[in-house]
């Protein structure tokens, strides 16, 4: 294949110094600079290859070694959308694998391969730690949450209609491959305010605490006041309490003060 | 004061504030308090005080974090590093990802404090490829917190100067642990380092560096705010402080409640309106899929890094994940083993050819094609994996197997008949009704293990 033209070169170069500048060791830059060829080819290209070897005096199988490692890095053509089903436990067990059935039951591809317009690429990806948003799709690595079958079908097929397709969790709709690939190599886009600060799930804790007043010990108290209470000692376990006193009783930790009936009290235990 | 009560948000407590994300709204919320209170102190105070705090890793080891801090070697004039871990990958884990999404400043102002106080001047986020947004959001708030003046030259007057750049991976579980993660951040294969030298002596580029999970570093900022006691007025003696916990699967509320460590499932459970109603508690695992698996005897385990130890698994990190009595555990422990061996760097053998092979006889067990043989070579496989694997991955493949051997054996025997789809049919699991499309996985499973 052969290499990019003068126009292009100058700028991947530009890109790949600017990558170098943010590490004391440029080689570190060679994560990012694969995302910046993949921004620029949509896959880890023999060019791009190339290209990251000699901009880090390293051989083309120093490169290829690293980027085989890592499956974010494509070693074929890559679709406009990469569209990761979960299929780790959690997320097959809730539905995960129903999803991943219909999907590629309708595109006729399995994992790892391309539409043959060239739009979507299909994957079985592993737990991306959205696990209490079950189950879970991903497209260009933005979050699609509580999936089912009808949903997963429905997104993929708006994105080979070349409609827009928004998130759940994530920018307001869902870009390339080649513009994520950029980002990925540490370019932003200026995209960050959009979207939500976290989803219902997220919330869950937060929100059932403000309902009850709920709250963690108010930080405005000093903390050598809080070591050494003027007068009125708390409660043991309470806050302010001495953080030197050793746990006596099964009050002396707060789970213990709450605990449900029938359960074990925390007990000190010997050093690991 | 107000007793302790059943949660305590301190990391989420302002997640649900309108662009909880954006610095103006961190600061409103106190945001950088904590650096300011760090900047007035000498570093070695700021360490003592985590050091006091009692606070300990919340990425799933649960070392203590002043003391990860103390063993770097004495300044040397050389450069030292903090190395962030936002590789969050573990299965069940969910709880990194949306900290950094509702609050990446967070993190920017733990990582700041931290930096002060171990000597370090550069300081890198190493957060994983696949979280689009999540990485948006992190460099927005480097980003921030430059042109706010926390970050760069002469922080807020101090004369302390600190970089932080954000790095992100390419697609490996690996890279999760913490060698790994750092020759993946040198610019090579992420495969982990024989220890010693440990990272504290010989880290990012042989210099001494600190590698903390972010809810650990995040949790900085309000310690410096409230003193060690305020954190250590939480939780247990041994296991001080807050934690997220996160609860997934068949639950009727699944999220992040952010607790005192030492709260029970069964407490979790309530608030999180129980099991799936009409179903009951099966398994669960405490912190992860390389924590050995729980049951309903368990419910009353207090979690916290000494109760769930002494009761035969381990905290990691709290991501518990909660299957109903309609779960086929033979599957549920064959996914997780083919996570294993498709997650397995392939740098040392017991790993790579043991997570292998045990794949190859959970598929058949999960297909009804067992032999009589296979739950004793399961258990001597994994034998010969734990305490002789590189690194932790190994023995956290064998987990699942070996707990869910112990507590469900007659359904690894059903294996010899009988495919866990029959016994188990998945569409009773799934969170929404449907008719399996193919004859199901136990015939693929059928052909893939001949």
């Amino acid at each position: 294949m052969a290499g990019y033209d003068e126009a292009t070169l100058e700028r991947l170069g530009a890109d790949a110094a600017a990558i170098m500048a943010r590490y004391p060791d440029p080689r570190s830059g060679l994560l990012p600079m694969l995302h910046l060829v993949q921004s620029q080819d949509g896959y880890v290209s023999p060019a791009g290859i190339a290209f990251c070897a000699r901009t880090l005096g390293l051989s083309n199988a120093e490169v290829s070694a690293v980027a085989t490692f890592y499956t974010q890095y494509k070693r074929h053509p890559n679709g406009e959308y990469t569209v990761g089903v979960c299929t780790n436990t959690l997320c097959a067990v809730m539905g995960g694998d129903a999803i991943w059935e219909e999907v590629t039951h309708h595109l006729g591809i399995g994992h790892d391969e391309t539409t043959p317009d060239g739009k979507v690429t299909l994957e079985r990806i592993e737990c991306n730690a959205a696990c209490d948003y079950a189950p879970v799709m991903m497209v260009n690595w933005e979050f699609f949450d509580n999936q089912t079958p009808q949903s997963a079908v429905s997104t993929v097929y708006r994105l080979i209609a070349g409609e827009e397709v928004r998130p759940t969790r994530g920018a307001s709709s869902v870009c390339s491959f080649k513009q994520m690939s950029r980002v990925l190599a540490g370019f932003p886009d200026g995209r960050a305010d959009e979207g939500v600060g976290a989803g219902p799930a997220t919330l869950r804790g937060t929100k059932l605490a403000r309902s009850r007043g709920w709250t963690a010990p108010s930080f405005d108290v000093p903390a050598d006041a809080a070591a050494a209470p003027a007068d009125g000692a708390p409660a043991a376990g309470q806050p302010q309490s001495s953080a030197e006193r050793p746990p006596t009783t099964p009050a002396d930790t707060s789970a213990a003060t709450t605990q449900a009936p029938g359960s074990t009290p925390a007990r000190p235990e010997k050093e690991s | 004061m107000a007793a302790p009560t059943p949660l305590a948000p301190v990391l989420s407590a302002h997640w649900d504030a309108r662009r909880s994300w954006t610095l103006a709204s961190y600061e409103q919320h106190g945001g950088y308090e904590g650096l300011r209170r760090a900047l007035a102190l000498d570093p070695s105070e700021v360490l003592t005080t985590v050091k006091d705090s009692g606070l300990r890793g919340r990425g799933g080891a649960g070392f203590p974090t002043g003391m990860k801090w103390s063993f770097l070697p004495a300044p040397d004039g050389g450069p030292r590093y903090l190395v962030v871990n936002a590789d969050e990958s573990e299965p069940g884990t969910c709880k990194d990802i949306p900290t950094m999404l509702a609050s990446p400043q967070s993190l920017v102002e733990g990582s700041i404090i931290t930096s002060y106080a171990i000597g370090c001047r550069h300081a890198f986020i190493y957060v994983r490829g696949e979280v689009l947004h999540v990485i948006r959001r992190l460099q927005r708030a480097v980003e921030e917190a430059y042109a706010a003046g926390y970050l760069g030259e002469d922080i807020l007057g101090s004369g302390y100067s600190l970089d932080i750049t954000v790095h992100a991976g390419a697609g490996a579980y690996i890279c999760g642990e913490e060698t790994a993660l750092l020759d993946s951040l040198e610019g090579l294969r992420g495969q982990p380092r024989l220890k010693p030298p440990f990272p504290a002596v010989a880290g990012l580029y042989a210099r001494p560096t600190v590698v903390n999970n972010v809810e650990t570093i995040a949790s900085v900022p309000g310690i410096l705010r409230g003193g060690s006691a305020w954190f250590r007025s939480m939780g247990t003696e041994k296991s001080a402080g807050h934690g997220l916990f996160s609860l997934s699967g068949h639950v009727t509320r699944p999220g992040q409640y952010e607790a005192p460590l030492g709260i029970t499932l069964r407490q979790l459970l309530d608030l999180a309106g129980g099991v799936r109603a009409g179903h009951e508690l099966k398994f669960w695992t405490p912190g992860g899929s390389s924590t050995p698996i729980f049951t309903a005897e368990h419910l009353d385990t207090p979690l916290d890094y000494e109760s769930v130890g002494a009761a035969g698994s381990m905290l990691g990190t709290r991501a518990l994940q909660i299957f109903d009595e309609t779960t086929s555990v033979v599957r549920c422990v064959t996914r997780w083993t083919e996570f294993y061996a498709h997650e397995s760097c392939g740098k040392c053998t017991p790993c790579r050819e043991g997570t292998f092979w045990l794949k190859q006889v959970l598929r058949r067990l999960e297909a009804g094609q067992g032999t009589p043989q296979d739950i004793d070579l399961l258990l001597d496989t994994c034998d010969n994996i734990l305490g002789r694997a590189f690194c932790a991955l190994g023995d956290g493949a064998t987990s699942p197997i070996t707990s869910a051997i112990k507590y469900f054996r007659e359904e690894f025997e059903a294996g010899m008949h009988t495919p866990a789809s029959v016994l188990f049919p998945p569409e009773r699991s799934s969170l929404f009704p449907y008719t399996p499309r193919e004859a199901g996985r136990g015939a693929q499973l059928a052909g893939a293990a001949h």
